[in-house]
């Protein structure tokens, strides 16, 4: 077992700046996601972990160890890739025991392993298989297999569930997240999705732009996002902004007042839909609702606050028309402040 | 698509099958005929004159000779080439431009280029008597240096013709995603290692394809050969051209001919059979 730290890894592809000083520690056996939109530098961060990438400058130590001039092989890892590449010329039991093949382990060795590891995906039906005759579902848990065979000290991840279809997708998640806490094996999980991110990780980094902007539990990337992209990246919907001024300690929105920050004046009020709750008599904040979507689960009210775009969520049962305007009751304690000019969360009071 | 228009396809490959039965199968069968025939009817004379030849059992060694060295050296230069082609990031095109340049050369002018460059006013002998290393002009094509004359041929060869299995392997390795050398890499194969257990059996479509086409190849040589050493050095293709031009014994030159399509069949289906890729193991 082993922890990881990320030492301020730069990389620039020519002028092109992937990745801006990027520090992170990842503790023993933890489980973090890197988590953004598509550009945003997590899989080239997760390539440099890996040793298939050389970073500009900066550092990676795994298990105390500097790994950052080491070839792949020598830092002691394994890695399930997006696509899989499992090796189509070789049988499924083959290509679990690719890692302990390379290690010259024993035979008896080997095939104890990979019947664990086949064991624990549940794939011991297909060992004589070769990767053509599986379904992808299959070949996902091959290559999850062929990681955890090595029993790494660090499994690196790379979208590995996104060439699933969603309902497989979803059941690999659970499974996923039972097999590696069996494990106890330190992991960095790439994606873009939030759901998966937010479902598997003890902690979540959030990358936009080559920078982590924030790194926490789910749930306090979700309650209190440190960014403007961060509220608006997590979250379906995504968290609402609306535009308002603080002036002595308190925002006017319409007839509303909500206390605010008063350090900055020029401040985005970061709600979330389901933090919002309809008000009996109409008071609090005027929502001008225009598209009612009901999900089943909730409502889904799209239309607007103070002439600006928002969405909330009501329960299922609410009676709201479109082209009226609602109240909204809003707690202080779960908005977030965002500074305008530079699109970072505002200290809390 | 309904059923009533199933003919097209065979409408549309019906030019080049009529074609390919003027002008391939016909002479085929002809030929095939030719070499097993004296006058009308059916006879082997054709075959006991041809293996009786003092030349042939020499043209069949030499031509054995030639493919056992040439294609095996062809395969392990264009894999090394093609391995490094592959990794250059700049320049890639060029060089691979420069590589193929002797691709566009016909087989005849090759073999006058390396004529001008081996025999004895040559340039070769020019170097090494400018260098001292020689008192005068050596024959280094001549009957009596048949291995000068054989290395000679082998050279040529390997200059005119590793670019087209050099072409064939970059094709193929581009094919095979670099996830796999990754993954392999990541799992603690070294280089020779990814080379030997992942890139090779994963190009093995590529290699049999060259293989064939080199082989075939290897197996009709001539106009090098004929070039660099006349009848100094006999080979199958260039007896047939002896019995057909100077002998005007056309079925003797058949009989060769069928030979030669013998050979090359029956090392087409070698490599198919031990270079088979199951469908299963595809990527």
């Amino acid at each position: 077992m082993a922890d990881i730290v990320i030492d301020r890894v730069v990389k620039e592809f020519g002028p092109f700046r992937a990745l801006q000083e990027i520090s992170l520690t990842v503790n023993d056996g933890e489980f973090v996601a890197l988590l953004g939109p598509s550009g945003c530098g997590k899989t080239t961060l997760l390539r440099i972990i890996a040793g298939l990438e050389t970073q500009t400058s900066g550092r990676i130590v795994i298990g105390g160890q500097d790994v950052s001039n080491l070839a792949p092989r020598k830092r002691g890892l394994a890695m399930v890739f997006q696509n899989y590449a499992i090796f189509p010329h070789m049988s499924v039991f083959e290509n679990v025991a690719f890692g302990l093949r390379m290690q010259k382990a024993a035979q008896a060795e080997v095939k104890r392993k990979v019947e664990r590891a086949a064991a624990l995906l549940h794939i011991e039906g297909y060992l004589d298989r070769y990767p053509a005759k599986l379904s992808g579902g299959q070949r996902q848990r091959v290559a999850v297999a062929r990681a955890l065979a090595v029993e790494p000290a660090v499994l690196l991840m790379d979208e590995p569930l996104s060439n699933l279809d969603a309902l497989l997708r979803l059941e690999m998640r659970t499974e996923l997240k039972a097999v590696l806490r069996q494990a106890g094996t330190t992991t960095i999980y790439v994606t873009h999705d939030q759901t998966e991110a937010m479902g598997l990780a003890d902690r979540i980094a959030v990358m936009y732009g080559g920078k982590i902007d924030q790194i926490g539990s789910p749930l306090e990337i979700y309650a209190t996002p440190a960014t403007r992209f961060v509220g608006g990246f997590i979250g379906a919907p995504p968290m609402n902004f609306i535009k308002v001024r603080c002036h002595g300690g308190t925002a006017r929105i319409g007839d509303a007042t909500l206390p605010c920050p008063s350090t900055v004046t020029d401040l985005e009020l970061g709600l979330r839909g389901e933090d919002a709750s309809l008000s009996a008599n109409g008071s609090g904040i005027p929502f001008d609702v225009r598209v009612v979507e009901p999900m089943g689960s909730h409502l889904l009210l799209t239309g607007s606050i103070d002439g600006q775009l928002a969405r909330i969520v009501a329960p299922p049962v609410a009676k709201v028309n479109p082209g009226v305007r609602v109240g909204l009751n809003v707690d202080p304690a779960r908005v977030t402040w965002i500074d305008s000019a530079t699109g970072r969360a505002v200290a809390r009071a | 698509m309904p059923a009533r228009t199933s003919w097209i396809p065979y409408a549309l490959i019906a030019p080049s099958v009529i074609f390919l039965g003027a002008l391939f199968l016909v002479p085929l069968v002809q030929t095939i005929w030719l070499s097993f025939s004296v006058g009308d009817g059916f006879s082997m004379e054709n075959y006991q004159r041809m293996a009786g030849d003092l030349n042939f059992s020499l043209a069949v060694r030499n031509t054995f000779l030639l493919t056992l060295v040439v294609v095996p050296l062809q395969v392990v230069l264009a894999l090394a080439m093609a391995t490094m082609v592959t990794k250059l990031d700049k320049g890639r095109d060029l060089v691979l431009w420069v590589l193929t340049i002797p691709l566009g050369i016909s087989d005849l002018a090759a073999g006058l280029a390396w004529l001008a460059l081996l025999q004895n006013t040559g340039y070769l002998n020019s170097a090494l008597y400018a260098l001292g290393l020689i008192q005068g002009p050596m024959g280094w094509l001549s009957q009596e240096t048949p291995w000068a004359l054989f290395f000679a041929i082998v050279l040529a060869e390997l200059w005119r013709a590793t670019a087209i299995v050099l072409v064939i392997l970059i094709a193929g390795l581009q094919l095979i995603p670099k996830e796999f050398s990754e993954a392999a890499e990541i799992f603690g194969a070294k280089p020779w290692t990814r080379f030997t257990k992942i890139t090779l059996p994963l190009l093995k479509p590529s290699l049999q394809s060259a293989l064939i086409l080199r082989t075939v190849l290897a197996f009709e040589v001539f106009a090098v050969v004929y070039a660099l050493g006349g009848r100094n050095f006999p080979v199958l293709a260039g007896e047939a051209y002896v019995w057909q031009n100077d002998n005007q014994n056309y079925g003797a030159a058949a009989a060769y001919a069928v030979l030669i399509m013998a050979i090359s069949l029956a090392a087409t289906a070698v490599y198919l059979r031990i270079l088979r890729t199951r469908p299963e193991q595809l990527p």
